[in-house]
């Protein structure tokens, strides 16, 4: 497989606006409804960064499709001044591959939680993620059924006490990034919507990245789960909790950037790079575009890991043919194969017999 | 010396054996060979759930039935006049529907212990009486067939697996017919493993030359071509007919077909077919579920596509909420039900129409659907594509309701010129539908009350749909309790206005009087042929056979007040009947049977014969 740099990957089929029409701004891409999220809710801060970044993809406002399924995240497409389908829960992914497969020329975006996506949707979550459509998921994890006021969800943590869970909940929780790996993902990323200038710079990316682009971001639902990710997004806690994954750079990390995350065996281990035991040379580095998965599950799973910091950026970008083009070529090699179709000729197939 | 030939009107052939036995395939040379020569014919192919059920056993028999005529006809036979029984399990399992001294043709050599042990007998059938009501032509069909092939290469195993040609060969003698056909059509099948041509072929004339050197068959019968109308024909079996109308309605309105579907009996057949044709532009998606399989259907309508998905009731109780979303969004989606028996998984591969009330009824809210149900095999080419013609120009989800006997049965099919099909026109939104306010997705065309198509792609008409509901004309998300309703009323008006261009409903037989048979689905055969057999008596009896079942035909009120009594007959408990006695208020009369099988014509003759009693006839 051919390695992809995002920045310099040429996207063929989403058509540009041409020279001479005039630039959009944030404001073209908001709808006149009323955004009807809880004050304080994290959705607002992506919502915002989207409508942001939107304006640089260079694509036409009438060739983006926002679709979404059930829950608080699911409600942005009606604040998209953009094409948008408010679907079912769950379904979000199968109606998005129908609309990139009817027309390969549209931008198709599918914004999801982490109830939509794997939850209810999960068996569709991973189809869609081994079928490599060029879509783009932006998957808001709060780690909690908001919409329906506060039940634990799919990636809420082990003995999680909420209203249908009074004295905990049983399950191990679904690490997104990992499932999306073993499904077979082309571009998986996380982000945070407390870092507005990182979510842009991803989101730009996965729309770049030609396949499905999946990105975890983690979002806070400050009524039901207020705080969930506070270690990963504030000030305080942040660089001693997170390590941010840059292309080629080792995985360095901390308020000082005085520590960096090293192999030990088949185990990630923080380690110090400032009192002489260890170099940068000793970290892990990063490497987004290798085909082999096994350094994005290591990075992947570093969030399951106790006291382990958790790897903001893009883990995997490959590139894999997609399904829409593959099924273009099957239409054109057929074409080519045995002419267009005559339906004249395809009714009178076969063995016939006339009666004058 | 050639022996006699008896000229007879009809003829009914039931082929049966082991499930790997070839049954389908000679039922299928047959059929196509009479169909070929004009005979009018009508077929059931009837078999086992499992691939392959422990051979000789019950559960593992797979049947064929054809009927053939020189008249025109319209089922498949209640009673037959031969039964092939390729083992004792098929004896067993199908000899009841054998008319008194019908010709028994058995294959001998399997009717050793052990078979009979398996299919359930203590002593064999063939000694103890059980068949002497039959003319029973014992035939050593497994010797016969390695006697023929000995010079071939094969293995045994493979000589083995040609004996249901030289079974072939010995109707195709009985019934004066032309090997030609079959000859051809293996060269094709083999062409690539010419051993098993030669070998099907050796069996093939040695079952023919078997019955004219032997003594055992005395005459041969000749069924002579039927009339048809004038035009050219084809057989054809009801899902190919099925995928041809899809890909007709996507030629003829220029919208691309995409096709979501999940592997299901008796609906497989549709997706096969039409992944072959690519080269008409058509996509297959194979999806991971059924909701995923509607799901691309309803994604592909909305950006511009002639969205269609098809299973059968199971997969369609999963659809139900996402066809649901299709009907509040208010796009264009054909949605295909070959019915099977249920509930829940049913009998999948026995017939039945239980799901009309599932069609009708089961989704959540107020949820107003069309439905068409085709009435025969070739009926449905004309029937999926009304049911794309009316998606399209109403901008709803429309319920094509067939069933595992039409979608499997065959029948001949004079082939439609493409200029007798009616137009239908996909009418994007353009530019010209933005105005001062922006666009507005629930203004409607005041004859038909469909909303824009505006597909994705198109500048200046940016906007979003969804389920939640919507308010009238700027399709904002409303919670108003006036629009609420409003929006309610309008979906299921735009619903009852198909009604104004149904034609008027044909009625066969008397125009008013005694008894009306009122029919849907794939009934018609039975219904018709008790009917024309009542007609021909000269008693006051009708059929009306509808295919819009939501809505129904204007006219429908006015025919059932024309008759004494309207007889519905349906393989369910009654779920027409239910919606005609509610909608109609009259005292409809049911006659059902829920069996997995079709009904029998003289079990419907008995039933009008009943009610015609009850109105003091006779």
């Amino acid at each position: 497989m051919k390695r992809e740099r995002t920045s310099r990957t040429k996207r063929s089929r989403t058509s540009r606006i041409p020279a001479g029409v005039p630039t959009l701004s944030k404001k073209d891409f908001e709808s006149d409804q009323d955004t009807r999220w809880c004050p304080g809710c994290g959705d607002y801060s992506i919502l915002a960064q989207t409508q942001r970044i939107m304006p640089e993809l260079g694509i036409p406002r009438e060739n983006i499709v926002f679709i979404s399924g059930i829950g608080c995240s699911s409600r942005f497409p009606y604040y998209m001044n953009t094409y948008g389908f408010h679907t079912i829960h769950g379904r979000a992914p199968t109606i998005a591959s129908g609309v990139k497969m009817a027309n390969p020329n549209l931008s198709v975006w599918v914004i999801t939680g982490d109830g939509d996506a794997l939850s209810i949707g999960g068996n569709h979550f991973i189809h869609m993620m081994r079928r490599n459509f060029d879509l783009n998921v932006l998957l808001f994890n709060n780690r909690i059924y908001g919409l329906t006021k506060g039940q634990y969800s799919p990636t809420s943590e082990q003995g999680k006490q909420t209203y249908s869970t009074p004295l905990g909940s049983l399950e191990t929780p679904f690490n997104p990034i990992s499932l999306a790996l073993a499904s077979g993902a082309t571009f998986v990323a996380r982000s945070l919507d407390r870092d507005p200038d990182h979510l842009r710079t991803v989101i730009k990316s996965a729309f770049e990245h030609k396949g499905t682009s999946f990105i975890e971001i983690y979002q806070n639902c400050n009524i039901y789960n207020d705080g969930t990710f506070f270690q990963y997004t504030e000030k305080e806690t942040k660089a001693d909790n997170t390590v941010f994954l840059e292309h080629s750079e080792p995985l360095v990390f901390g308020a000082e950037r005085n520590k960096g995350i090293r192999l030990n065996g088949f185990q990630p281990e923080v380690v110090e790079t400032t009192n002489g035991d260890y170099t940068t040379d000793d970290l892990i580095v990063h490497d987004q575009y290798t085909e082999d998965t096994t350094l994005a599950n290591f990075l992947a799973g570093m969030s399951d890991t106790p006291d382990m910091p958790h790897p903001i950026g893009i883990f995997r970008s490959v590139r894999h043919p997609c399904y829409e083009d593959a099924m273009t070529n099957q239409i054109h090699g057929a074409k080519e194969r045995v002419g267009d179709g005559d339906l004249e000729a395809l009714l009178n197939a076969g063995e016939t017999w006339t009666v004058s | 010396m050639r022996k006699p030939v008896e000229q007879i009107e009809e003829a009914t052939i039931l082929f049966a054996g082991d499930s790997g036995d070839g049954s389908q395939t000679i039922g299928t040379q047959m059929t196509e060979t009479s169909a070929l020569i004009g005979n009018d014919v009508a077929t059931l192919p009837d078999y086992p759930a499992e691939i392959r059920a422990p051979a000789g056993s019950l559960a593992g028999v797979s049947g064929f039935q054809l009927h053939f005529s020189s008249e025109q006809i319209h089922t498949p036979g209640d009673l037959c006049d031969v039964l092939v029984a390729m083992n004792p399990a098929a004896l067993k399992v199908h000899l009841h529907k054998l008319k008194p001294n019908g010709i028994l043709i058995v294959n001998v050599d399997n009717f050793a212990r052990r078979s009979l042990r398996l299919a359930g007998y203590e002593d064999n059938p063939l000694e103890d009486g059980t068949v002497a009501k039959y003319q029973v032509f014992s035939v050593e069909l497994t010797r016969l067939t390695r006697k023929a092939l000995e010079n071939t290469d094969l293995t045994t195993r493979e000589i083995d697996r040609c004996k249901n040609f030289f079974a072939l060969g010995m109707i195709l003698w009985l019934y004066n017919r032309s090997m030609e056909y079959t000859m051809k059509w293996v060269k094709t099948k083999f062409a690539t493993k010419p051993q098993y041509i030669e070998a099907n072929i050796l069996a093939l004339r040695a079952g023919n030359i078997y019955c004219e050197a032997t003594e055992q068959f005395a005459v041969s019968y000749d069924v002579k071509p039927a009339a048809f109308e004038p035009g050219t024909y084809r057989n054809i079996e009801g899902n190919m007919a099925t995928v041809l109308g899809l890909i007709a309605a996507s030629h003829q309105s220029g919208l691309p077909l995409v096709y979501g579907s999940y592997p299901i009996t008796p609906a497989s057949d549709i997706l096969h077919g039409l992944a072959q044709y690519r080269n008409f532009g058509v996509i297959t998606m194979q999806m991971e579920d059924e909701i995923a399989a509607v799901g691309v259907a309803i994604g592909a309508a909305f950006s511009g596509s002639l969205g269609v998905t098809g299973s059968s009731g199971p997969g369609l109780a999963l659809k139900s909420e996402a066809i649901n979303l299709a009907m509040i969004a208010e796009l264009p989606l054909v949605v295909c039900n070959i019915q099977r028996a249920g509930p829940s998984t049913g009998m999948p591969t026995k017939t039945e129409q239980s799901d009309l009330l599932q069609m009708f009824y089961g989704r959540n809210g107020e949820s107003p659907i069309p439905i068409v149900a085709p009435s025969r095999p070739f009926d449905c080419f004309e029937t999926v594509y009304e049911a794309c013609r009316i998606a399209v120009k109403y901008r709803t989800p429309v319920i094509f309701l067939s069933d595992l006997y039409i979608g499997m049965g065959a029948e001949p099919w004079r082939i439609p010129k493409l200029s007798e099909l009616p137009e239908i026109k996909a009418d994007f939104a353009g530019r010209e539908y933005a105005h001062g306010n922006g666009f507005e997705p629930y203004q409607r065309d005041p004859e038909t009350l469909a909303r824009p198509w505006a597909k994705p792609g198109t500048p200046e008409l940016e906007h979003r749909i969804g389920g939640l509901e919507k308010s009238d004309i700027t399709g904002h998300v409303s919670y108003d309790a006036e629009n609420h309703e409003k929006m309610v009323e309008i979906r299921a008006e735009k619903v009852a206005r198909i009604a104004n261009e149904i034609p008027p409903t044909e009625v066969f037989g008397a125009q008013e009087g005694d008894v009306l048979l009122l029919g849907w689905g794939g009934t018609y055969g039975a219904v018709r042929t008790a009917v024309e057999h009542c007609v021909e008596d000269g008693l006051s009896i009708a059929h009306v056979h509808l295919r819009h079942l939501n809505p129904f035909p204007n006219d429908l009120a006015d025919i059932l007040n024309r008759f004494k009594k309207v007889l519905i007959p349906e393989l369910n408990r009654g779920q027409l009947l239910k919606l005609v006695r509610s909608t109609y208020l009259i005292d409809a009369i049911g006659f059902n049977k829920v069996q997995g099988q079709p009904f029998h014509v003289y079990e419907l003759e008995s039933k009008i014969d009943e009610i015609l009693k009850e109105l003091g006839h006779f």
